[in-house]
């Protein structure tokens, strides 16, 4: 196959959030399926399993993984949303710092919830 | 410039009539994919980060967040962001297949796609059985 010969020209951010996609996406999947082995262990979700699991460490870390997994495959995922559908460059503009602040808020939200109380 | 020398492209026909326009399959599914999404983080991110918190808080909690969870608006939410996180979850799989080069011919394609939509309504109806 003849190859073009060119330079790529870019911010070379679209592989890696590509990439960062699927990663996060795996991540997130992973620790789906350990909660689904945990509701099994448990045979079902009362009070003292639900204060017992997140008394783990090693859970609330796990937790805390998947929740920046999750805030930053949202980010990604809204920002191709707003590239394709918010054309004005204020509004895209606005709209994407106003996403930005709010993931970062949930990840001092996911901060408190998960050592608020310790 | 090379690009000057190229005739003028000629104007190609826009048609965007969204109610006639009949998506294939995978095109339905793609859409929804997005749209499950957006749920998700606009709705299913601080619904999830509200309750944990407040069934974690106290047994008072727990309690108050299982009698909020069973009144019947709620419950509806629990369902279309069930389906929303089934959905974008089979989805999400299927393009991690496809990212393996398999699966990618249009028949695999369009069987995927049905098995996509029709796995994460199944499960969704599972969800609804259970709660109510």
């Amino acid at each position: 196959m003849v190859m073009p010969k060119r330079v790529v020209v870019g911010a070379h951010y679209g592989w890696r959030d590509w990439l960062v996609q699927r990663v996060s996406a795996v991540v997130m999947a992973l620790y789906t399926l350990l909660i689904l082995g945990m509701l099994v262990w448990f045979g079902g979700l009362d009070y003292a399993a639900w204060k017992a699991a997140f008394g783990s460490g090693l859970f609330r870390l796990a937790t805390f993984v998947f929740m920046l997994s999750l805030l930053w495959h949202a980010w990604v995922g809204v920002r191709n949303i707003a590239m394709d559908y918010l054309k004005p460059v204020g509004v895209r503009l606005t709209f994407q710092v106003v996403v930005i602040a709010l993931l970062v808020a949930y990840v001092g939200w996911t901060i408190q919830v998960l050592w608020g109380g310790v | 410039m090379a690009a000057l020398d190229r005739p003028a492209p000629k104007p190609r026909p826009v048609y965007l009539d969204l109610f006639a326009i009949r998506l294939p399959l995978p095109a339905f599914v793609s859409i929804l994919h997005r749209v499950s999404g957006a749920l998700l983080f606009l709705a299913g991110i601080p619904l999830l980060l509200w309750v944990v918190g407040h069934a974690l808080a106290s047994p008072e909690g727990w309690a108050q967040m299982r009698a909020a969870l069973s009144s019947p608006v709620a419950r509806l939410v629990l369902v279309v962001l069930a389906w929303c996180y089934f959905h974008h979850f089979i989805a999400g799989i299927r393009h991690l297949v496809m990212d393996l080069h398999i699966g990618m011919d249009l028949k695999s394609a369009r069987q995927s796609s049905a098995v996509t939509l029709v796995l994460a309504i199944l499960l969704t109806l599972a969800v609804a059985a259970k709660l109510w």
